[in-house]
Order: structure tokens, then sequence, then C-alpha cells
């Protein structure tokens, strides 16, 4: 470190924006996309799924009117290995075998070179059910008349305790309860999933697709075929967006390319429609969350109760992680002296639900920013206040104990985004005109924090390891198995290479994530690429020059020519430098899987955001007209990128909170098309005004934080209570649609219903 | 995916694509999509829908915007195309594709083909829109990654260069 901070003549490269590394490719055509790949004899590939929930199969026949001698057809049976999906458990089958569990799932896959054939082929594959009762709900999940998972339905619970919380409820001034639920949501990335794969005998499997963790792909095939890992190749094409959908789900896609494969001795490609993909894959775990507080009379929580359940789906997937990383965040930026936060994911008769930016915290968070409003109303105080009077302060700790080190202030960060927002002379103006207007504004806050990196000791079992090589010419390579998929991963970790060792951005690149060639970095997911992968790929940059000052190619203090000229040398005498680093967990990190007590995150980035909306009573639709996005991420390492993550995450939130309704019938989606499923448009939005605080960051590269999920978890909330603000109305239920704000405000009535959505 | 085309023959159609002129032998309901993605191998264009709603397969027909998923190869008989592949000539980038490098407008990239000849489009007719404008006229093509301001300020951007010119 410090010896790359006297040599460094050059202006600095973290902390500008750079060209977008793969920028190029990207806005003239040229970039390559699994569909945009076509490999000698291929074939299409399709999935045959099931139609209801949870069945017995008694039987499959092959209708009339289609060449099935010309079709590759593989089912259960010609699972080499173990029929699984392996992820946390191995409860998943790739394949369904005698039993579904849910709508949609895997039963048959059919391979042809003639792609026009294959709906025809899926829809004449008749499949006889003898059907078994299901479920679909929480509650119906959790009175265990039916039980579809393990002992009773239930996945995976955590209780985190703080304190005595049994013994506050006596000396409250109020006691504050509500319930809260989310819906699913879809992660609606515009390229839909695809793969494509090939089958060598002697090398084994060869995939390349869309996906986020080609190491979670890896090791998924190598049990579904009981391969060994040297067998096993996965190759990441350019990704169309991911955000969280092409975590696990692509390891299925991968296992039905591979299997159709090696049955068919060609390559085949499966490319999901966006029916098949809204439909079959992964969306936003549904949630519930109780809350119940006591307060004192001058608005301090001094204990509380979090009850937080999330529908898990049909398969254990990753579902335990989703829900932890939720009951972690529940508590948000605030301090409880005592606190008992029970968490659980349930089973229904649904498609899994899975990993979708935010993981869990954008639910519980939702939850709780509600209901400080509602704490507020409680004890007689303003939104501003309430939040005022708890934050958390440094020194302070979480619920699961940890002590906050850094020197933030959430009154300084709330007073700023106030201020930007010009909230309190908005607050007055709406105040005042409302009564008279059929068109309702309102302004609303939601103050947040997201913790970057893997949970607990997540990362230390993780291991990541990182690699970086510099060639004859001075130019430097990143191995890494992190992903790019829109977020700018290439290019942020390129920079941190250049600074570094104080070269050129361009004479940095990455390597194409195939697990042939690079090391396992850990998956593309938790805010972690820049703040843990990148702490690596400074430091294996930084042994790149180790290596060059021990052999005295070069002194401490260089020019880039001399850099150029030292990796020269040194590769015409050894070869090609390469340098690895392998993560470490810091001391300061200490975790108790058992209690769940610890720190849970090597940092939390912290947030305040303000939205204001309308409120239109002839179409009872909610406008957002502005949007002050204010956080702390540590460092930014690349302020249009940075910026680029933040609205859209906003936006995706907007759609969270007012347009993206999953509407489910018996367990499947009944509006898996853009059509029907409506995420914001251009003409939706309003200007999302995004503000950064940089305190720094010991754990990160360059002193970076997380930032990619961060800007999922306020805008609900702040929406919905900004509604609350125009109407005087309760909501507590997302996707909050007209028909939701109709139901509560018949046209009939003078005066507002004072709640609707949830139960009280 | 497309539809079984069973029943259909296959026949020669011939359009200008980018300046060249081509003549292919495909289903005459063959979406415009496919023909150029699978027969020419202009794989720039992109699949999100197949439904003409997300924009993504954007292309110019005859200097229209229109979704290529909802166009059947035989009406492009005759027709001139512009794909994202006849922007950028001599490696040279067009102004619009470097604003939008310039501007972070493309995060993912799969949208943005479609977005690109969009923005190409309103420039077209409108050299220097207002952000209530562009906010219009691009809202036929959905992005996921952006939340759209960032593309709204590479198109500004564009305008102000004078890329329509």
């Amino acid at each position: 470190m410090a010896k790359a901070a006297i040599r460094m003549k050059n202006a600095p490269i973290v902390g500008t924006s750079v060209p977008r590394m793969e920028g190029r490719g990207k806005v003239t055509g040229q970039a390559r996309y699994v569909d945009d790949m076509v490999l000698p004899g291929m074939l299409y590939g399709a999935t045959v799924r099931s139609r209801i929930p949870r069945a017995k199969i008694k039987q499959i026949s092959f209708g009339p009117g289609i060449r099935w001698n010309e079709f590759v057809i593989v089912s259960a049976k010609d699972i080499p290995g173990k029929n699984c999906i392996a992820l946390i458990e191995d409860d998943q089958p790739c394949l369904a075998d005698g039993i579904v569990n849910h709508p949609e799932e895997p039963l048959l896959l059919l391979a042809h070179p003639d792609r026009h054939l294959l709906p025809k082929a899926v829809a004449a594959v008749s499949v006889e059910y003898d059907p078994l009762p299901a479920i679909f709900s929480l509650e119906e999940s959790e009175s265990l008349e039916q039980i579809i998972w393990g002992a009773d339905n239930t996945f995976k619970s955590y209780l985190i305790e703080k304190g005595d919380v049994d013994c506050v409820w006596q000396n409250a001034d109020h006691i504050v309860e509500a319930e809260y639920t989310t819906g699913a949501q879809e992660q609606l990335y515009i390229e839909n999933n695809g793969m494509i794969a090939a089958f060598d005998p002697e090398q084994g499997i060869t995939v390349w697709g869309s996906l986020q963790c080609p190491y979670y792909i890896h090791k998924a095939l190598m049990k579904l075929f009981a391969f060994a890992a040297d067998r096993v190749r996965v190759v990441q094409m350019e990704t169309g967006g991911a955000f969280g959908g092409k975590e696990e789900y692509p390891s299925m896609i991968a296992a039905h390319a591979a299997l159709l494969a090696r049955k068919a001795g060609k390559p085949v490609k499966i490319i999901y429609d966006r029916l098949e993909d809204m439909a079959a894959t992964t969306k936003r775990h549904p949630s519930r969350t109780r809350l119940r507080t006591a307060v004192s009379k001058d608005g301090r929580i001094l204990g509380g109760e979090i009850d937080f359940t999330i529908d898990g789906g049909a398969y254990k997937t990753l579902s335990p992680v989703v829900l932890s990383r939720g009951a972690i965040h529940s508590g948000g930026p605030y301090y409880w002296p005592s606190v008992r936060i029970r968490a659980k994911a349930v089973a229904t008769n649904a498609p899994p639900h899975g990993a979708f930016r935010g993981f869990g915290a954008p639910q519980s968070l939702f939850a709780l920013e509600r209901h400080m409003d509602r704490i507020a109303q409680a004890v007689g105080l303003s939104p501003v206040e309430i939040r005022r009077r708890n934050f958390l302060k440094p020194g302070q700790t979480t619920t699961t104990g940890q002590t906050i080190n850094e020197e933030i202030d959430l009154d300084k960060l709330l007073s700023r985004a106030l201020e930007l927002s010009d909230y309190h002379a908005k607050k007055e103006n709406f105040a005042r005109r409302n009564d008279q207007a059929s068109r309702k504004k309102g302004v609303g806050i939601a103050s947040f924090l997201h913790g970057a990196g893997f949970t607990g000791s997540g990362e230390r079992f993780l291991g990541s390891v990182v690699g970086v090589e510099a060639s004859a010419n001075g130019s430097l390579r990143i191995l890494v198995s992190s992903t790019e998929f829109g977020q700018g991963t290439n290019t942020v970790l390129c920079q941190i290479v250049a600074e570094a060792l104080g070269i050129a951005y361009e004479d940095v690149s990455i390597a194409q994530p195939d697990t042939d060639e690079v090391p396992n970095s850990g998956p593309t997911v938790a805010s972690r690429t820049v703040m843990v992968v990148g702490k690596l790929v400074q430091s294996a940059a930084l042994g790149v020059l180790k290596t060059l000052t021990a052999s005295g190619l070069l002194s401490d203090s260089y020019s880039p020519e001399e850099f150029r000229a030292a990796c020269r040398a040194y590769t015409r005498k050894h070869g090609k430098i390469r340098s690895l680093a392998e993560y470490e967990q810091p001391e300061d990190i200490v975790w108790d899987e058992e209690k769940y007590r610890g720190s849970a995150y090597a940092a939390f980035a912290w947030a305040v955001y303000v939205a204001e909306v309308t409120v239109d009573l002839a179409t009872y639709s909610v406008t957002v007209d502005d949007f002050v996005a204010l956080q702390e991420v540590g460092k930014v390492l690349h302020p249009v990128l940075a910026k680029g993550q933040i609205v859209g995450g906003v936006a995706q939130g907007i759609g969270f909170a007012l347009y993206e309704k999953v509407v489910w019938e018996e367990g499947r989606m009944q509006n898996g098309q853009m059509t029907n499923y409506i995420m914001p448009t251009s003409a939706d939005l309003p200007p999302i005004r995004v503000y950064f605080e940089e305190l720094g960051n010991v754990h990160g590269a360059y002193g970076a934080k997380g930032i990619g999920e961060l800007p999922m978890d306020g805008p609900a909330p702040a929406i919905i209570n900004a509604v609350e603000d125009a109407l005087h109305v309760s909501f507590h239920s997302i996707p909050l649609l007209p028909e939701d704000i109709f139901a509560a405000l018949p046209e009939s009535s003078a005066e507002p219903v004072r709640e609707a959505g949830g139960r009280e | 995916m497309s539809e079984s085309p069973e029943g259909q023959a296959k026949s020669d159609i011939s359009f200008t694509v980018n300046g060249k002129l081509e003549t292919v032998h495909v289903y005459p309901m063959e979406r415009l999509l496919d023909v150029l993605r699978h027969e020419l191998r202009l794989t720039g264009t992109k699949e999100g829908c197949g439904e003409g709603e997300c924009g993504s397969c954007s292309v110019l027909v005859d200097g229209t915007l229109v979704n290529s998923c909802l166009i059947p190869a035989l009406q492009a008989e005759g027709a001139k195309i512009v794909t994202i592949e006849g922007l950028a000539s001599d490696g040279r980038l067009e102004l619009l594709q470097q604003s939008f490098l310039d501007c972070g407008a493309a995060q993912c990239g799969i949208c943005t083909p479609g977005m690109i000849l969009a923005s190409l489009h309103l420039l077209e007719k409108t050299p220097e829109p207002t952000l209530e404008e562009i906010r219009e006229g691009l809202s036929g093509n959905l992005c996921r990654c952006t939340g759209y301001m960032q593309i709204f300020e590479a198109v500004a951007e564009a305008g102000r260069r004078g890329a329509a010119t």
C-alpha cells in the first residue's frame, strides 16, 4: 500500500469515471450473449414442465403427430450422478422423478436440430397426474395441515435475541403493533435465461451461459454427473441483466443442457422465452413481518419483537440465506436496547423463490420503515423526529450485538436528505393544499442500512481466491470468477489494479470468467464484489509488484515505462508473473453462528431516501414526482457507475412498491409477460437525484463498501410513507396498486378509512 | 421461440440491411428478428419479450422504428433495414454511441442496441429533444438496469453534439 502511494505520479484512476471496459461491444452490438453463439451441429433444447402444483406422476405419454424418433429425450433416468441441483441442500431435483412439488417443475427434456419443431413437441407430451393436496400461503404452510417439506414445512428458522425484551412491555408508554406484507417480484432482466452445453466423453462437460456464479454451476454439474472438478467447465457469456435472478437457477438450465448434450452427442442450446422465464424461474420471496414495539412517551424504542416469515416455494434453494439477511436487517439503522427476532422460511407449492437484489432486506425494511411512521403517529412525533431519536450511533450495537465502529452520523445524513428534497417546505405546502385537491400530494422518508459481503462467517467459508497476471509487455490481466452483468465489475476491478500499480487503466484487462482459467473468487452476489473481491485484487496486484521489486528489477519509485521494462525482463527469465491472493477474515469480524450474534457484516452502507408522490383520486394511481437518494457507501470508485447502480435500484424499488404484482393461481404465475407484469418505463419515473457521502471503509478496496443492493431497500417504504402523508391512510402491503387504493377509499365515504391492507 | 411454421413453404425474400442487399430463403411468417439473427447472423438485434413490449429488437425499416419480433419476414420484402451493426462505420463510433458510453447509458447492454436505434430515430425527428420528448420517445424501450436517467443524459448530450446531422 505505502509503496504504491509513494510512486504515484499519475492522476488517480480510482474515483474517476473511466470508460466501461466492455462498453464498446455493448453499444455496437458486438458483445456476445449466449443466444448469439452457435456451435456446429448444435441442437435446440426445450423443457416439459408440470402443469399442476403437487402430484404423483402416473404416466407420461408422447402424443401423435410428432416424429419422436428425431428428438433426443431426457428423463430423470438419464442422470448419471445424483438427481439434484446442489446448492445448500440437495432437495431440489434436476428432473422430477415420480412426484412434482410445484407448477413448472421440469419433467422431461427434448432436443431437436430444428428449433421450430420444439413448441409443438412439448405440447404433445401428456402427463397423467395423481393430484395431491397443495398449499399456497404462509398461513397454510404454518397450519401444518399438509406437510409438503421435511417434518414441519420449515426450511430454516433463526432466533436473534438482545437484552431482555420480556420486561419492556410493562414500562412502555406505547405499544405499537402491526403486520406488513410484500409480494413476489420478478427480476425481469431483459435477457432471458439461456445456456449452451457440449459434452465430450474424454474432457467432460462445457457450458456457456448467462449467469452470475460460475462455481455454483460447476459444483451442481459435478454432483449431477458424478464428475471430478476437471471434467466440468463453466464459461460466462456477456450477461444481459441478472439482479440475483441468475444466481441459482442457471445451474438448473446448465444441468438440462448438459444432460441433453450428453445423450445427443452434440451441443445443445436452451434459451427460455419470456413466459417460461417468468413462470419457471425464481422471484423475490413474498414476506410477512409482524412488529410489536415498546416505546417511551418521548419516542424511544425500548424493545420489540419482530416476526419475519418468507415463502420459500417448494424447495430450500437459497431461502436460508435470504431469511438470514432479512432477519438481520429487520432492526434497521436504529438502536434496540432489547429485541427478539424470530425468522422463518416456509415451504409452499410454488416454484422456489430466490435471490433478488436486497435478498430479504427490502422485505423486512419495508415493514420496519412503515412501522417507524406508525410509531411516530402513536407517540405524536413527526416521522423525522422519531427516526432522529432512535438512530444507531457510533459505539452502540446492532440487534446482533455488532458495535458500530465507524463515525456514521445518521442525524446529519437525514438533515442533508431533508434539505436536498426540500422536505419541510413540501410537507407544509402539501398539507395546506391537500384538503381542496383531488390530486393529493405527500412526502415520505426511509432511513436504512445494507450490509456488504456474505453474512457472518460467510466470507471465511468462501475463502475467495483471485489472481493477477503480468505479461511481458507490462499489461495486467485479472483472473476472477466474479461476473459482469451490467453493474461494472470489469471496469472497477481494472481500475483497482491500475491504481494499485500506478499504470494506465488501458493496460489492465480481465479474463472472461471460465472455470478452467480463473480461480474461485466467490459468487457475484451480496454487494461483495468491489469491497471483498476488489480488496483481494488490489493485494494480488501488489503481489506482482513485490515479485518485481524482490527480484531487483524495480525500485520503490518507478515510471510506467520502468514498470513495463521490469515485466519484460522478469518474464524473459522466469515466464509470466502470476500473483494470487486469498481472503483472510479481519480479526475484528467475529460471528457466532449458533447464537446468531456478533459482526454480521464487515461494513454497512447507510442511506436516507425521500419520495414525493401524487395520488390522483380520479384514477387512484400513485405517481412518484421526485426522488432523493442520499447514501454513504464508503469511497465511490467510479461516480458514473455508482450513480447508475443507485438510479437503477431505485427504479426497481419503485416497481416493487407501485407496479410489479405477480398474480398467482394454484402456485402458478398468471401474468408472465411484459404486457401484464408491469415494470417502470421511461415515462413512469421521476427525476431520481443521487447524492453520496464518503466516509471510507477499512475493509474495502480504496475504502469502498458494497453498493449494488442498497438502493433496493428504501424506495418502497419511502413511497408508501408518502402515500400515507397524502391520504392519511396507512397501507401495509406492497405492491400498492390503484385497485388497493380504490378499495381503501370508497367513493361514497367522505372520511377515508384508517386502515387498509394487512391486519392490525 | 418462434411459432411452428408447419404447413408453410420457404420462399426467397430480398431486402437491404445496412446498405447491403440480402436474399434469404425462409418461412414467410418467420419473424424478421429471427431472420436477422439466424439467417444473417446479425445478432446485435436482441429478443427480450417476443411480443413487442420491450423494444430490445428495435430496428429501422424504411426509416420507421419497428419491433422486429412483430414483423413477418415477407413484410420486409424490398425494405431498407438498419440494425445496430449498421451504425459504427470503419470502427468509429457514432456520436450517439459515444454519448451512451460517456454517460453510463449502457449497463448490461441487452437493451442497448434497441435503445440506440430508438434514440437515433428520435434525434432524426427532433434533433435537440427536451427531457419530456426523450422520455416519451423512449417509452417503448424497456431498460431494467439504468432507471433510464443516464440514457436520457446520453440522448440529450448526443443531441447537443449534433448527432442527428
